[in-house]
């Protein structure tokens, strides 16, 4: 019976390497092969002590051959190993790491989704002769071993609410959150919550999370992964990858392939070796903290000695993040540090004791960590051609203005408001006695006879109809900016023309006059986002700063150089967004504008660092926030990792922005999808679009390719958007200037622009 | 009375229909690459949003448009002469030879052979209390209308109101409304069909199921 399971246990370590090295490793297999089946065969006729001994030499044999390809293993099979149906899961850690757990949330399928796991569980550790319980909330992606109810790890977005809902439950309780990251990605539905939003929420949410989180990482897909995966402490499984984008999705894109082709391998390979995806990456450009070593081959579930390692690994992770920001330990944070590197025999962190429960203030210097942490990630991941000293003296005007803000806003504001209040409120109380007062000789005067003078311009305002072209704003057409496209002598027929009988439009009227809108119908014809720029805004009024951030090529990813050349030499600009500070009608804006034409306004480091940078001038100067977003495909995949940083980092800039009172906007145009909308974009409060937009967290493609769902035409379209709750409004572009004005000054609070 | 075999036949004679594509506008034509006996697709698509096979172009002031298939068919003429001239609207440009499907021609005897009573707003409709219980136990077929029944109920923001049927007496043969769902106003609500003719009508549709042979 024994040998049987043995037999089998090898059998299937055996498929295992099939599956991960498929038609490599040709050899290697074969000669496992045929020693196994040369024991089954030889099996019946030996003794039981002799059966012992040789089912002993083929174990060892396998573990010869699993280390020698260990070495042998390319990004692509550690792909494969991590989405193998015999990868550890999630259920695997709770069961051996932890030392009781209870599910919350749900149960396999009877759950709102059952590929987002819940459960509170209990880490035991001895210190001297008492015994501790130390609770913790643990909460990832299950995959399970191939059970298809879990949708392999795909959160579907209401998988995530429920993930932020108990990280809202820990943060409430004060005990630490583990998140496990187990997604190929999420699950684009465009719903209510969509799977953007609700990963936009996430973020926002985590970035000012009062626990402390430590997360680990076996398979970080993109957007799916950054849901959970905004931590304090982010350890990776040393045969995991963490990615932008599966290397499948990366081939297609770079393959430039129609749906339904596929990639050959060696392509998939190829994007695989280039997004620099695995652990040792991740921890060499510092996206993650420590890796974790597994066994040959990748961590199976009955490598017990791999979850003993696991289990010391987290307990480390969360006493250093806890330790880090208590007030007086500092033999014990010394201890911690000296145990770095030791192996794991050496490790014995039972006997340290940690309090994971952490003060108020230690809880507010856990927050500010964290930003100050992901605030100087992928630094290194873009150019900045600006010389030495022009970098010095922008860093002291930087300064400069730290000082000044503090004086003015922080110090004098906060004295001036009670001032303010304080008159407010006497000249309130003095109003009403006065009126007491001054009654009798009103009545005495309006008593009096007098001429009424006629003006009748309230009455005309109320029975006349208003018409857009003869108001102010619309300038009779009469545009600053006028599209290229009106030059040409040509018509051009609506789109909608066949439900709406729209007749077709000479395109200089339309691109002209009409600010790129059907006459008829109303379709916007998409537009430059030069016609913004000019029609938008007071004229004259725009002043660009940190023009020199260059979008670079960080991972060295082949072709992007000379791609980058290319965007830059057509745009003239040097990344995909553009900051710049302007007026409209006198009031004063930030604003970072993502530009379509430049790759597809994808966002990489360049761009996520100025985003950053703009949102920390508008905190320092007291300005309202607009976030532009003339289209964006998403985060740049040939930046890989970089750019996928770019998520938590501008959430947290956003965050840290509208916590110290200030007024974050967004105006969508075109075309807005994936991870930037996932992120900085759709945690705003208000968004607003253009009715030309598109917007969503997956476009059409990458659905029919992940989901084999089919999705309609309009799926995209603004006013969908609008229906599901993702944005608060749509504007007609003609419209787009007067009401930003009145967005600001209706959601700006009583200093208009800024609490 | 109407001759059911008879319209069968007819249509059996001629199993499709001649489409004629027109020009939508004026301006220069060029046709593009059809042949008489291409085979051309309409629209595809779960939403119809894959475009149908080009036809032509049309080219007006520098602007282009694609004349589209918007039927399945054979292309049976081709106005050739037409290449590169300048038309006008409503000119005949192609034909096709549209091959009728078995639905198609289901339709089309049950338009002639029925008398379909519309819905006067778009609500939605239900059965009124005692025609509904027979239709439940044994199928539409079992109820006989005749002109001022009290037929439907008629439910609109959750006011309902009641609908008389007017029209010939007869059985009802088709019921072409769900009762969760909104019609629109003018669509048919039933198809009434005069008693001495569903065996009639039944014969056609068996016949129909059965004969009739789809030419792709």
């Amino acid at each position: 019976m024994d040998i049987d399971k043995k037999i089998q246990h090898l059998a299937e370590r055996l498929s295992y390497i099939k599956d991960i090295f498929g038609d490599k490793q040709t050899e290697n297999v074969r000669l496992l092969e045929t020693r196994l089946e040369e024991f089954v065969q030889r099996e019946q006729a030996l003794p039981t002590k002799e059966k012992h001994a040789a089912i002993a030499t083929v174990e060892d044999l396998f573990g010869f051959v699993e280390k020698k390809l260990e070495t042998e293993l390319t990004p692509m099979d550690k792909v494969r190993i991590v989405r193998h149906s015999q990868r550890i899961c999630l259920r695997d850690i709770l069961e051996n790491v932890y030392d009781n757990y209870t599910e919350i949330g749900g149960k396999d399928e009877n759950s709102i989704d059952p590929s987002m796991l819940i459960a509170r569980a209990y880490i035991t550790r001895r210190s001297g002769k008492k015994t501790y319980h130390q609770p913790v909330m643990v909460i990832g992606q299950e995959k399970g071993h191939g059970e298809e109810f879990r949708n392999g790890g795909s959160v579907k977005p209401w998988g995530n609410a429920k993930a932020l809902h108990y990280m809202k439950v820990a943060e409430t309780e004060n005990i630490p959150v583990h998140t496990f990251v187990f997604t190929p990605g999420s699950y684009p539905i465009e719903d209510a919550p969509g799977a953007a939003q609700q990963i936009a929420k996430n973020l926002y949410e985590m970035s000012g999370l009062r626990v402390p989180i430590v997360s680990i990482f076996s398979e970080g897909g993109s957007g799916g992964a950054e849901a959970i995966g905004l931590a304090d402490m982010r350890l990776m499984l040393s045969h995991g990858y963490y990615s932008v984008i599966s290397p499948e999705g990366a081939a297609a894109i770079e393959g430039r392939l129609r749906s339904g082709e596929r990639a050959g391998s060696e392509l998939i390979e190829k994007c695989a070796t280039q997004l620099k995806m695995t652990a040792a990456d991740n921890v060499r450009m510092g996206y993650i903290d420590h890796a974790i070593d597994e066994p040959a081959l990748g961590a199976r579930p009955y490598h017990y000695d791999f979850f003993r390692r696991l289990r010391q690994e987290v307990i480390r992770a969360t006493d250093e993040v806890v330790l880090s920001v208590k007030g007086f330990t500092p033999f014990r944070a010394m201890a911690l540090r000296r145990r770095r590197g030791k192996t794991i025999e050496d490790l014995d962190l039972e006997n340290i004791y940690v309090r994971w429960s952490l003060s108020s203030a230690a809880r507010t210097r856990l927050v500010q960590k964290r930003h100050k942490k992901f605030l100087r990630l992928s630094r290194q991941a873009f150019l900045d051609r600006r010389p030495f000293v022009r970098r010095c003296s922008a860093w002291w005007w930087d300064k400069g203005w730290d000082i000044y803000s503090y004086f003015k806003y922080d110090l004098w504001r906060k004295h001036q408001k009670q001032l303010i209040y304080a008159v407010e409120e006497v000249d309130a109380e003095a109003r009403v006695l006065m009126e007491k007062v001054l009654r009798p000789w009103r009545k005495l005067t309006s008593s009096l006879p007098s001429v009424p003078t006629k003006d009748n311009s309230k009455e005309r305002d109320l029975t006349m109809l208003s018409q857009w072209d003869q108001e102010d704003e619309a300038r009779n057409g009469q545009w600053s900016y006028v599209s290229g496209r009106a030059k040409e002598d040509k018509a051009i027929t609506c789109p909608n023309s066949g439900s709406h009988g729209c007749l077709d439009l000479w395109a200089p009227d339309l691109f002209g006059e009409f600010a790129g809108v059907c006459n008829y119908c109303g379709h916007h014809f998409p537009m430059e986002y030069q016609w913004y720029l000019h029609n938008i805004f007071d004229p004259g009024s725009i002043f660009e700063f940190n023009s020199e951030v260059e979008a670079a090529n960080p991972l060295g990813f082949e072709g992007l150089d000379v791609k980058l050349e290319q965007a830059k030499k057509k745009t003239g600009l040097k990344s995909g967004c553009m900051t710049f500070e302007a007026r409209i009608d006198n009031v004063k804006v930030v604003v970072a504008m993502l530009v379509a034409p430049f790759r597809g306004g994808s966002v990489g480091a360049a761009e996520g660092e100025k985003f950053i940078q703009a949102a920390e001038r508008a905190k320092k100067k007291r300005f309202p926030f607009l976030a532009y977003v003339h289209g964006t495909a998403g985060i740049r995949i040939q930046e890989g990792v970089n750019g996928v940083i770019q998520m938590p980092r501008c959430t947290m800039a956003v965050r840290r922005y509208i916590d110290a009172g200030g007024l974050y906007l967004v105006l969508y145009d075109t075309n807005s999808y994936a991870g930037p909308l996932a992120s900085f974009l759709g945690c705003s409060p208000y968004q607003f679009s253009i009715r030309s937009a598109n917007i969503g967290f997956a476009g059409p493609g990458v659905i029919k390719e992940t989901t084999g769902m089919d999705i309609p035409p309009d799926y995209h379209r603004a006013h969908r958007a609008l229906s599901r709750g993702h944005i608060q409004g749509i504007w007609d572009r003609r419209d787009a200037r007067s009401n930003l004005r009145q967005a600001l000054l209706t959601m700006g609070g009583r200093n208009l622009y800024y609490r | 009375m109407l001759d059911i075999t008879k319209l069968l036949e007819e249509i059996k004679a001629s199993p499709y229909e001649e489409l004629v594509i027109t020009a939508p506008h004026t301006g220069v034509v060029s046709f593009a690459g059809v042949e008489e006996g291409t085979r051309v697709v309409g629209a595809t698509g779960l939403w119809k949003e894959v475009p149908g096979t080009r036809l032509a172009t049309i080219e007006r002031e520098h602007n282009q448009k694609f004349i589209l298939a918007h039927e399945k068919g054979v292309i049976s003429k081709v106005h050739k002469e037409l290449e590169g001239t300048f038309v006008e609207a409503g000119t005949p440009l192609v034909h096709l030879r549209h091959f009728l499907s078995k639905d198609e021609v289901m339709s089309i005897i049950l338009k002639k052979a029925l008398y379909l009573f519309n819905a006067p707003e778009r609500a939605k409709y239900y059965f009124a209390p005692d025609a509904d219980k027979k239709i439940k136990a044994s199928g539409p077929k079992a109820v006989t209308v005749h002109d001022g029944q009290e037929l439907f109920i008629m439910s609109r923001m959750k006011r309902e109101a009641s609908l008389c049927y007017s029209g010939p007496e007869g059985v009802i043969y088709a019921v072409y409304f769900q009762h969760n769902e909104n019609v629109d106003a003018g669509a048919p609500l039933i198809g009434v069909c005069p008693p001495d003719q569903v065996g009639l009508i039944e014969d056609v549709v068996i016949r129909v199921q059965t004969e009739w042979v789809e030419q792709d």
